[in-house]
């Protein structure tokens, strides 16, 4: 996987010296918070509901052990022992005392980490599919285009104030593990008629208060256009983006408003103008970056081991059954660590777990780890042989749970335990369905099923594209949840639809119980999922097993 | 007639902490709501809050919070102030353990 160059390394370490100085001269006040808020984003430092939080990219989501043991020290020299994995493929550190983030950052800067653009109206971490390098469906690795676009992006000085924040997914897969239909700009790798790898460029997705799908821009754009082009892009939003209502600033809503046509018109010319300055130098700096994420070298051995294990262990064969994907390497498979146990709050690991999860991707996983915007860590490249030690050893660590993509895989954002924006509480909802499930034993009955879960508008949990999504909101100050079913975030993205009125705390999880064992019901067999019962009945069965009582009284 | 004032508190995230603080009557800053001075008027209470953000050394983000009189000393009247106090209900972090 690529390295930091001596000039990464440069200008990450003079960033860190130039924070250090504005945290100094906050603390001596010679800042006021309104002169340090806009530098402290900067450099991904919020200060949240009951301390500061501390934001880290995870580029594409790809650590290697070192980074992922120094996030673990991290979290135990200055926080308190345990970090918080993103849908942005980020860590967050939720307990920072503000005089020690500089160190912070400069422990990050001595694995090649960063928090720089985490924050703020610019261009945000690049992401990626999870499975990227790995997946039997690939085309190709995104990766080298995602830290293209990180290198363009990071400090770029027409980008640094646009009207809002930026959001890059890139996939190489035919299937979308990177939900590029909501980001103001979706790459996907495509081949054309000439079996040409390209991509076919989405714009204008979004979630929060307006959720969109993305359009098509270009259904294919050849490799080597793609920094003109996507420059000509930001570049168009940045003069047409509105600055006038922080609502209305998205490039979703600049799409909308604009019309796709006209988006087209004036990307196209703008690309034409630009596409000239990049004499190529971009392209060479991809193949170094491409020759830096050359694929692991797998190797040929039996699997004997893996089936016997698979006969005698029926915990560890559940556990291979859900939790481990195709790879593209015969004799190897894709390790899905869930970091959702039952009850456990989604997203966190502590350090212990991380410094595991980094010796298992050093012994049996060619020194790679990845971030899923799922919340959980994978192990991308692992031999079959390998897999009942590695099952072993992450059951010792708490971290078998095998529920990838089942009923307790829950995304949940912070929050009201944590976030400032939020206004009603997701996590201990996410955990209390979670271990409703797990106490019912019928989540591997009811099968794939994503649940998804925002404590506010913003929609950080990605409840739009959850096959049940539920929305946190304060109603006469009290929690209140709305749910909306048949989001889907994958290739087919769609936006969930509303059910109706929503649910009390103490109802939600009920609700829930309800809806899932109501599809049980309603289903056709056992291979038909959720999505698909949805998308098949339509909302009225699902709401009337919602609703029961005004049902009922509608038909009096 | 006046019209009805919401009794208030300032509050605040603590700088180098970034910990939830209250206002009290002689001018620092608890950690404990139930320290806080209460202001059931609306003039003063907006010059309590002008004299809160003034303390830019100590605090940032200062503001008026809707709270009660209780035996014990001011309490939260919105959840969400009241999870403040305490600290997230998903560990025993925060407040609920440090104070």
């Amino acid at each position: 996987m690529y390295t930091y160059t001596d000039f990464d390394e440069n200008f990450v370490r003079t960033r860190v010296a130039q924070f250090r100085g504005q945290v100094a001269r906050r603390i001596d006040g010679s800042l006021t918070e309104d002169e340090f808020k806009p530098l402290r984003l900067m450099n991904g430092l919020y200060l949240q509901l009951h301390a500061y939080m501390l934001r880290v990219a995870v580029p594409y989501g790809t650590l290697n052990p070192a980074q992922m043991r120094q996030l673990a020290y991290i979290a135990d020299r200055w926080d308190k022992g345990y970090g918080h994995f993103t849908t942005r493929q980020n860590i967050q550190y939720n307990w920072p005392k503000l005089g020690d983030v500089p160190d912070m950052l400069d422990a990050l800067a001595d694995v090649g980490m960063h928090a720089i653009q985490t924050s703020g109206n610019t261009i945000r971490n690049v992401t990626a599919d999870h499975f990227a390098g790995a997946a039997a469906d690939e085309i190709e690795d995104p990766r080298a285009i995602a830290e293209l676009l990180r290198q363009w992006s990071t400090d770029h000085p027409e980008f640094q104030f646009l009207p809002r924040k930026f959001k890059i997914a890139v996939t190489g897969a035919a299937h979308d593990r990177a939900v590029t239909k909501a980001h103001d700009i979706g790459l996907r790798m495509v081949r054309n008629d000439a079996g040409e790898p390209g991509f076919e460029v989405i714009v204008g997705g979004g979630l929060g208060r307006t959720p969109m799908v993305g359009k098509v821009l270009r259904d294919f754009l050849p490799k080597a256009d793609l920094l003109p082009y996507c420059e000509a892009i930001v570049s168009v939003y940045n003069l047409l983006g509105r600055r006038d209502n922080k609502y209305k600033a998205r490039i979703k809503i600049t799409v909308h408003e604009n019309g796709l046509d006209k988006m087209q018109e004036l990307v196209e010319a703008r690309f034409e103008d630009i596409r000239a300055g990049f004499t190529g130098h971009d392209q060479a700096l991809l193949a170094e970056i491409e020759a830096a994420f050359a694929p692991p070298a797998c190797v040929t051995k039996s699997t004997d081991g893996y089936e016997a294990a698979r006969l005698a262990n029926p915990a560890f064969r559940s556990w291979s059954d859900t939790n481990l994907s195709a790879h593209r390497a015969e004799g190897y498979a894709i390790v899905s660590i869930s970091i959702k146990k039952h009850g456990a709050t989604p997203g966190d690991a502590t350090s212990d777990q991380m410094r595991v999860m980094a010796d298992l991707a050093e012994r049996y996983g060619h020194g790679e780890l990845r971030i899923s915007h799922e919340q959980n860590v994978i192990l991308p490249h692992v031999h079959q042989s390998d897999l009942p030690a590695v099952y072993a050893a992450l059951r010792e660590a708490d971290l078998a749970t095998a529920n990838i993509g089942l009923a307790s895989d829950i995304i949940a954002c912070p929050g009201m335990d944590y976030c400032a924006l939020a206004t009603a509480r997701s996590i201990p909802i996410a955990q209390e369905i979670a271990t409703r499930f797990d106490e019912l034993k019928i989540e591997h009955e009811i099968g794939q099923l994503k649940i998804k879960i925002s404590g506010c508008i913003n929609a950080c949990g990605h409840h739009h594209v959850g096959h049940i999504g539920i929305l946190g909101l304060d109603r006469a100050g009290v929690e209140n949840y709305q749910i909306t079913l048949g989001g889907d975030g994958t290739e087919t993205t769609t936006i969930g639809e509303r059910a109706g009125p929503g649910f009390s705390a103490d109802e939600i999880v009920p609700a829930i119980e309800r809806l899932v064992t109501g599809y049980l019901s309603l289903r056709q067999d056992a291979d038909e999922t959720f999505l698909q019962a949805y998308r098949r009945l339509g909302m009225e069965p699902f709401k009337a097993i919602l609703y029961p009582r005004e049902d009922k009284a509608n038909a009096a | 007639m006046p019209r009805h004032f919401t009794p208030k508190v300032v509050t605040a995230n603590a700088l180098l902490e970034g910990d939830a603080v209250w206002l009290t009557e002689d001018n620092t800053w608890t950690r404990d709501i139930r320290e806080a001075e209460l202001l059931t008027d609306e003039a003063h209470a907006d010059l309590r809050l002008l004299e809160g953000q003034a303390q830019v050394h100590m605090i940032a983000g200062a503001y008026l919070a809707d709270a009660k009189a209780t035996t014990d000393g001011p309490a939260p009247t919105h959840f969400r102030e009241a999870f403040r106090t305490r600290g997230p209900s998903n560990y025993a972090h925060g407040k609920q353990v440090d104070l």
